[in-house]
Order: structure tokens, then C-alpha cells, then sequence
């Protein structure tokens, strides 16, 4: 039974890692665009198949594939701010339905380029680090675990430590007094669309070897993270993170010792609670919507 | 005397518009009918400025318990059908208590949160629901005769007519709603919600009413395409449903009553008639998604600000004439 919590708990680490790095990408969006991305999911989708189409298909080796799809998902986010969003500042609905636009348009895109099937990658690696006999982690998922610790320690830092990370935080608080300050808001949208993107990719990127990639896995990742962000408080970094921490251990509980539907019914429900009882997230102040 | 001739006009052309199509096209038709109800129904939602992301589920309930009132219990097909849009109203009112604590983005969240929790129900509780694969074999709508017509309702064309009859008539309620006080107050709601609070308008209760209103005619489209396809499952009211008909909506635009049905009808014929017809299959929702975002940066109050281009103000040519007067 111990090592049954043990190992449940290692995979609700593993589950935690790539689902706060897709939120925090939507929550920093969010912060600086005002804008909910519903095409996130897709973002993560793209991010996935960059490693098919690298990996699998070209065999690069998988280190050189991730940081590629990273970057590739990143152009996405600047297409989409060029595209979408800018034109459709003043209309927060319309950025969200043009978001769901071009959540189709990746859709379709990953069906004619890919085929509706399931794509099977080659495993990255077979070995699993041991911590005793029964319990273990995959070394693939120990890439994720560590890749989400660097990647939003160094976010961190970005954001608290350096001058762009500063006029990030600033034109996300107060756009207007930003722009007043001599902050080019275009140019902080490009940089959070950028990252927020990236991040998505880089999480669907790892994963893929792990998971099923289709063209419709994006549809349980943006309801996860919509999850996530709302418990968290929309607009809260920190808040995302801990929120993805909450739900994936509920989640991976839940899954284990019950069954999938009835876990995602509870962190539907969660989010529920949390929108009715304190709309405003755990960790959210002032809200912007 | 032009507008009976117009009316006349409109029904002839109703009624003769399925002999033209083929079968397959015909069965389109009926869906389409069914829809514009439900998109028309979203309008009304949409008057108090509230844009949900759960109303395919609640229409899924009327579905739900239209068949389940039907199989289980042996009630009547009709009788089920209002049963069932009955049951979605008041689904909608027990949802409106944690919903409408929320505005905007929050009850747009919220009511997709509260839609999927439905549709996981479904899925996992296959007593009565039926699970993944839901319910089939659900009892059609028995023939009867007119004595100058018999409904035949294999036939598209019959439950077209059928459908055609009681879309026609909900559509009718919903436009008299929209015309009575109680529509002009949901327009108040939305637009001046501190002005009309101040006036004694109880907000809560009238977003409330809107809410329930629209789910339960939401609720009778369900029931008819039930009725029609006779299977229901959790899938065919997931949000990529959800999806088209905001499309329609948004498409349309919902500032007149007819901008939802206009989308609704002229997407549904590009994207039924012409991109399947020309083998697009696999391109469907890109090229519906690119008129989503098109629509959105170049049209943004919709196809209606087209027709409103051409078509004479009737409204404000009547007051201007008042003001003169």
C-alpha cells in the first residue's frame, strides 16, 4: 500500500510538471494580453507533432527535436499575437473566438498532415529510475520533471530580475501607465505570447513520447489548464503552479483508486467550488476580466 | 398587401424546398432546422450579456430525457419532447444559482465547467444514461395523418415538416418574449445594468429567466433531433458542437433576431452543400475555422450589418416620423 501512495505520488509529480508548464504559459496570456488563449491545447498538440514529425519521422536526435518544436510553437504564439490578437485588442470576446478559429485551423492541419490515428514514437528510453523495488521513475519523465523545474525557475528569474521581466509585470498590471513609462505594449505582447507559447510547446514536446498524440489531445490539455488557472486565480503565476500541484495529485489520485471520468468530474467540480466560492482563485487579487 | 403576398411567398417556398434536394441533402435540412432553434434560442441568452459555453449540453438534457421519458417510462413521443425542453428550463434554473454569481469571462468558464460535469455524468453512469455509447434505439415519432397529408417519419421530408412546424412556432414565442417588456428588460440587463437595478429590476431573476427560457427551447431541439436520429450519446454534445453554434452566432451576429439564423443557414449550406459536395472533407474545419477568424476581424457585427445596409430602417424611419410628429 505504501508503495502504491509512493508511485501514485510520482506520477502526480510528473502530471504536475507538464500541466504547470502549459498554465503558467495561459496565465502570463492572460496577464499581459487579456486575452483567453482556447487554442493552448493545440499549442501543446503542435508541440507534440514537431516531435513526431523531427524525431520520429527524422530521426534528429529527441534533444535537438524538443528545443526545435519549442521554438516552432513560440512562432505560432507570435503569429498569433500578429495575427489575432493585436487587431482584436479592444474585443476580449473576439480574441477568444478567433482563438477557437485557429484552434480548428491546427486541428486540421495536424489531421492532413498527420492522419487522424494515434502516432507511436519510438520511447527516448527505456530505463526507470529506481528509489526502491516497487517504486520508480521512467527517466523519460524524469526529462519532463526537470525540464519544468528549469524552464519556470528561469521564467522566474526572467520575470523578477530583469528589466524586460519587469516591463512584463508592469504592462500586465497597468497597461495604460506601462505604455506611459515608455513600455512598448506590442513589443511586451510579443515577448508573454512568445514564452507563454513556447512553454506550451516545449510540455507537449516531452510528453509526446509518453502520451498518445493526436490531433485532438489539445482538448483535455485546455481543460486542464482552464482548471488549473481558475483555482489558481486567473492572472497568478504562482497560483497556477500550485494549482497544478493540487489538482494533479487529486487527479492521479482519484484515477487510481477510482477511475479517469470520475477524476476529471471532480476537477471540474473543484474548479466549480472555487468559481463560487472565491471567484477571484486562490492566489488572485483584483480581477481583470 | 405586400406583406401577406410575402408571407404566402415565404410558406410556398417552405413548403416545396425539400422536393428539390436530394435525400441526403433533405436529412441536412432537418438538422438545419433543429439548429436554427437552437442558435435562435442562444440569441435570447446572449440578450442579457451573458455568453455561455454549455448550451449543446443542455440541449443534450432535453435529448436525455426526452428519450430516456420515452423508453423508461412510456410516455408519449410529443408529450416527451416538451418534457424535455421542461426538464432543461429547470436544469437551467437550478444551475443559475452557483452560475450567476459570475459575469463574463467567469460564467462563460463556468457554465462550460458545469456542461462538462453533465456530459462526464453521462459518460460514466451507464445506468440509465447508457455510458460512452448513451442511448439508441429511441422510439420515433409516430406516423399519423392529416387527411391531406400522412407523416411518414422515415421519410426527411415528414419530420421536416414536423420540425418545421414547432421550430416555427418556438420561434415565434421567442420573438414575442423579445418584443414584450420582459425582452426590453433583458436588453436593459445588459446594456444598462445599474440604471435598471435602480429602476426596481430584480437582475438576478431576469438573467435568471433568460437563462431558463433559452435552455428550454435549447431543450426541445434536443428532443426533435432525439426523436429524428434516434440515438443520443455524451459526444454529440461535446463543445466542439458547443463551437459551431457560437460560429453561427457570432457569424450572424446577434444584435437582430434573424443575424443567428442567417449564420446558421449560410454556414451550414457552405459547409454541408458546397465544401462537402467539392470533397473538402478533411479541410472542413480549417477552412470553417479561417471564416471564424475572418469574420471576426473584418465583419465584426456580422453578416445582419450587411443586411441592415440595404434593407430600409424600418424601425427608425416610424420614429423619425413620430418625432416629426
Amino acid at each position: 500500500m505504501m508503495e502504491l501512495l509512493a508511485q501514485t505520488g510520482l506520477n502526480a509529480v510528473y502530471a504536475a510538471s507538464y500541466i504547470s508548464l502549459v498554465a503558467v504559459g495561459l496565465v502570463l496570456i492572460f496577464g499581459v494580453m487579456g486575452v483567453v488563449n482556447f487554442a493552448h491545447g493545440e499549442l501543446f498538440m503542435a508541440g507534440a507533432y514537431a516531435v513526431v514529425a523531427l524525431y520520429a519521422d527524422m530521426h534528429l536526435p529527441f534533444f535537438v527535436a524538443v528545443p526545435i518544436g519549442m521554438l516552432f510553437v513560440g512562432m505560432l504564439g507570435l503569429l498569433m499575437e500578429w495575427g489575432l490578437f493585436r487587431p482584436l485588442k479592444d474585443n476580449p470576446l473576439g480574441g477568444l473566438v478567433a482563438s477557437i478559429g485557429f484552434l480548428m485551423i491546427l486541428q486540421s492541419l495536424a489531421v492532413m498532415g498527420f492522419g487522424v490515428r494515434m502516432e507511436h514514437i519510438p520511447p527516448v528510453t527505456q530505463e526507470v529510475w529506481r528509489i526502491t523495488d516497487k517504486v520508480g521513475v521512467p527517466v523519460a519523465r524524469l526529462y519532463v520533471i526537470v525540464a519544468a523545474v528549469v524552464l519556470l525557475s528561469a521564467l522566474w528569474y526572467f520575470l523578477k530580475r530583469t528589466r524586460f521581466g519587469w516591463a512584463l509585470r508592469a504592462s500586465a498590471q497597468d497597461p495604460e501607465a506601462a505604455a506611459l513609462q515608455g513600455i512598448s505594449i506590442t513589443q511586451t505582447a510579443r515577448i508573454a505570447m512568445f514564452i507563454g507559447a513556447a512553454l506550451a510547446g516545449v510540455a507537449g514536446a516531452l510528453t509526446a513520447p509518453l502520451v498518445s498524440v493526436n490531433p485532438h489531445m489539445g482538448h483535455s490539455v485546455i481543460v486542464t489548464a482552464f482548471i488549473v488557472i481558475i483555482v489558481g486565480g486567473v492572472g497568478s503565476l504562482e497560483g497556477a503552479i500550485v494549482a497544478s500541484v493540487v489538482y494533479a495529485f487529486v487527479h492521479t489520485f482519484v484515477t487510481t483508486f477510482s477511475d479517469g471520468v470520475l477524476a476529471d468530474i471532480v476537477g471540474l467540480s473543484l474548479m466549480l467550488v472555487v468559481l463560487i466560492v472565491k471567484p477571484t482563485g486562490l492566489f488572485g487579487s483584483a480581477d481583470r476580466a | 398587401m405586400l406583406k401577406p403576398l410575402m408571407f404566402l411567398f415565404g410558406a410556398v417556398a417552405l413548403i416545396a424546398l425539400p422536393h428539390g434536394l436530394s435525400f441526403s441533402q433533405q436529412e441536412i435540412l432537418v438538422f438545419l432546422v433543429i439548429n436554427i432553434l437552437l442558435v435562435t434560442s442562444y440569441r435570447l441568452l446572449t440578450l442579457t450579456g451573458e455568453w455561455s459555453l454549455g448550451h449543446v449540453v443542455i440541449m443534450g438534457v432535453g435529448a436525455y430525457a426526452s428519450a430516456l421519458l420515452t423508453k423508461e417510462l412510456g410516455v408519449a413521443v410529443p408529450v416527451a419532447m416538451f418534457l424535455g425542453g421542461i426538464t432543461s428550463a429547470l436544469l437551467a434554473v437550478l444551475l443559475s444559482f452557483p452560475l450567476f454569481r459570475m459575469k463574463g469571462f467567469y460564467f462563460l468558464i463556468g457554465s462550460f465547467a458545469a456542461g462538462e460535469i453533465i456530459r462526464l455524468i453521462w459518460k460514466r453512469f451507464r445506468e440509465p444514461f447508457g455510458g460512452v455509447r448513451g442511448i439508441s434505439g429511441i422510439d420515433p415519432m409516430p406516423d399519423f395523418s392529416l387527411g391531406f397529408y400522412s407523416f411518414d417519419f422515415f421519410e426527411p421530408v415528414s419530420y421536416y415538416y414536423f420540425a418545421g412546424v414547432i421550430v416555427l412556432a418556438c420561434l415565434w414565442v421567442l420573438w414575442r418574449i423579445e418584443k414584450s417588456p420582459v425582452g426590453l428588460t433583458f436588453h436593459a440587463v445588459h446594456w444598462q445594468d445599474k440604471l435598471a437595478q435602480a429602476s426596481g429590476v430584480n437582475l438576478r431573476a431576469y438573467r435568471t429567466l433568460a437563462f431558463a427560457i433559452a435552455s428550454g427551447f435549447a431543450g426541445i431541439a434536443g428532443a426533435l433531433q432525439a426523436h429524428y436520429v434516434g440515438t443520443v450519446n455524451p459526444n454529440s454534445f461535446d463543445i466542439e458542437v458547443m463551437v459551431f453554434v457560437l460560429t453561427w452566432a457570432i457569424v450572424g451576429g446577434t444584435t437582430t433576431f434573424y443575424g443567428p439564423i442567417l449564420g446558421c443557414v449560410l454556414l451550414t449550406v457552405i459547409n454541408e452543400i458546397v465544401l462537402r459536395g467539392m470533397g473538402f472533407e478533411q479541410a472542413r474545419p480549417l477552412i470553417y475555422g479561417a471564416i471564424m477568424i475572418l469574420s471576426i476581424l473584418f465583419l465584426p457585427n456580422g453578416l445582419e450589418s450587411i443586411v441592415q445596409k440595404f434593407l430600409p430602417r424600418r424601425s427608425t424611419a416610424k420614429s423619425d416620423r413620430k418625432a416629426e410628429a
